[in-house]
């Protein structure tokens, strides 16, 4: 049984990579909206902000990647409500295969894709001026936790794809999630917003998770937050996976 | 227990909340047979076939498939089936020979190019095998499908509604296919609202009505329900049109003034 999940994962993954080749443009958009945020922000806004003896580019960067990721699942969400709704779902519940197969074809294709995006963005960044002091290990850091955090907004992103009813449902979701990171350390210092507002901005994942990543850029030690940052990522991935599978479950049966 | 690839359907039940779709389904599909289900738009033909095929779980009954049940052996009936959906399953961005190629796969099967090249020329596809299936007619995509659904020899197919939306020509394209899978002795389960494609393509008829079997036969048995009194008016054979209309209870004559 488990050699027919690896076995039909593969299968399932390698076909929803060559839909990606077969529509670039869907990674080309994943990145637009970030790399477009980059640009407003470092060439408009960022001479007022004042985020201390950084560059604003380095200071933006880790918020611009969570984004990145928060609209690249859409299109996660998006490839399987396609599935489920043009009757390929039921052509494959049907068949002799791993019953887990077909999430997972979708969700690796999700990591897949969604790197590829911060690879463009943090190529832009490059370009803008952003530099790091980050050796092999702070990079691979990185790599994990955005990874992480991928499959947790993927889980996530599985639900609305296996129960919207049309296509504005799918996207929906995900609007939320791109906010998120404007109500946190991402833009500004938390230090300057009003109390209720710094409360939400210090307790939601956003925070944690972009300092990380600035500090393991910046070179610097990773503190305490680094911690709770790869806690907000497995807790978020472990809910979402969760209730993505009992959503599944509910669907196949 | 009917012959290991048949069908037997005993006392299904299955509603959408409180919508009764059906309510006590018997019905014996026996192997190496093209059995029709015949029965109006809103019938239950595609419930009864979701439920054979694993994809929703029966209210009540039981339905066995090539001797397997369909909720506690499941992943055995999978073994056994395709499915040909109502609305044609196929992957859009990939290509006619992708599409049988990924299903080759997926069925484990030695030699899935080979496979699928097969089918292609089987299926007269053969042309269009490098074209993205977006670009398809609705009678090619049908086609494919039908061929998908083929890949690995399943004893038992289903087939729901498999030329609603397509053009004459194609129709009869889809009949042949059909017809030559009855010789291959496989067990064919076809839904249909057409009558004259029941005719064409089945060994036996059953009429879902109202949530039951009204009636289960062969095209002669079925003539023969009809009332002897109408025979007079008619110079040709009753089409099986009129049977169903004589079973269903309706007016024929209120019924074909609305054609
Ligand atoms: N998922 C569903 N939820 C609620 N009602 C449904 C659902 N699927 C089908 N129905 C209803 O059940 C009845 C039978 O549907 P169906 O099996 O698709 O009929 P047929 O295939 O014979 O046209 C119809 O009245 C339809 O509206
Ligand atoms: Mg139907």
């Amino acid at each position: 049984m488990t050699t027919h999940v690896v076995h039909d994962t593969d299968v399932l993954l390698r076909r929803s990579l060559r839909h990606i080749l077969r529509s670039p443009d869907t990674i080309i958009t994943t990145a637009v909206t970030p790399i477009a945020m980059l640009l407003l922000f470092v060439y408009v806004f960022g001479s007022a902000i004042d985020v201390g003896s950084d560059s604003y580019v380095n200071y933006l960067l880790p918020g611009i990647l969570l984004i990145t990721v928060a609209s690249g699942i859409a299109y996660t969400a998006f490839r399987l409500f396609t599935d489920v709704s043009g009757g390929v779902f039921e052509r494959f519940q049907s068949m002799p295969i791993a019953r887990p197969a077909f999430l997972w074809g979708h969700v690796l294709t999700s990591v897949v894709a969604n790197l590829t995006s911060l690879v463009i963005v943090v190529i832009v960044a490059l370009l803008m001026g952003f530099r790091t002091g980050a050796g092999v290990l702070a990079w691979l850091a990185v790599l994990g936790i955005m990874v992480l955090f991928t499959l947790a907004l993927t889980w996530l992103a599985v639900i609305p794809g296996l129960t919207a009813k049309s296509v504005d449902g799918v996207s929906g979701f995900s609007y939320p999630l791109i906010f998120l990171p404007f109500v946190s350390s991402a833009f500004v210092p938390t230090e300057g917003m009003p109390a209720p507002v710094r409360w939400f901005a210090e307790h939601q994942p956003v925070t944690p998770i972009v300092n990380t990543i600035r500090d393991l850029f910046a070179g610097q030690p990773v503190g305490g937050e680094g911690v709770i940052a790869v806690a907000w990522c497995v807790g978020l991935l472990l809910v979402a996976y969760a209730l993505a599978m009992r959503t599944y479950r509910r669907k196949i049966t | 227990m009917t012959t290991p690839a048949g069908i037997e359907i005993v006392g299904l039940t299955k509603a959408y909340g409180d919508h009764a779709v059906l309510e006590g389904v018997d019905l014996v599909v026996s192997a190496g047979t093209i059995h029709a289900l015949l029965g109006s738009n809103g019938a239950g033909k595609t419930t009864v076939v979701k439920i054979l095929s694993t994809l929703l779980r029966p209210d009540g009954g039981s339905a066995a498939v090539a001797g397997h049940d369909v909720v506690t052996a499941a992943a055995r009936v999978r073994e056994s089936i395709s499915l040909t959906g109502q609305f044609a399953a196929v992957d859009e961005i990939l290509t006619g020979r992708e599409n049988l190629v990924l299903i080759a796969e997926l069925r484990r099967i030695a030699d899935p190019g080979g496979v699928a090249d097969a089918l292609l020329t089987r299926f007269d596809l053969t042309g269009v095998a490098g074209q993205r299936v977006a670009t398809y007619s609705g009678g090619l995509r049908r086609r494919l499908d039908i061929a998908m659904s083929l890949i690995g020899e399943p004893p038992v197919l289903f087939l729901d509604e498999p030329t609603t939306g397509l053009d004459p020509q194609s129709r009869l394209e889809v009949w042949k296919t059909v017809r030559e899978l009855a010789g291959h002795g496989t067990t064919v389960l076809l839904t249909t609202q057409y009558l004259d494609e029941a005719e064409q393509l089945a060994d036996r008829i059953a009429v879902l009505h109202d949530g039951r079997i009204i009636a289960d036969g062969t095209l002669a048995e079925l003539k023969q329900l009809l009332p002897p009194t109408t025979v007079e008016y008619v110079e040709k054979q009753p089409s099986l049109e009129d049977i169903f209309l004589a079973i269903v209870g309706h007016d024929g004559a209120a019924t074909k003034e609305t054609r």
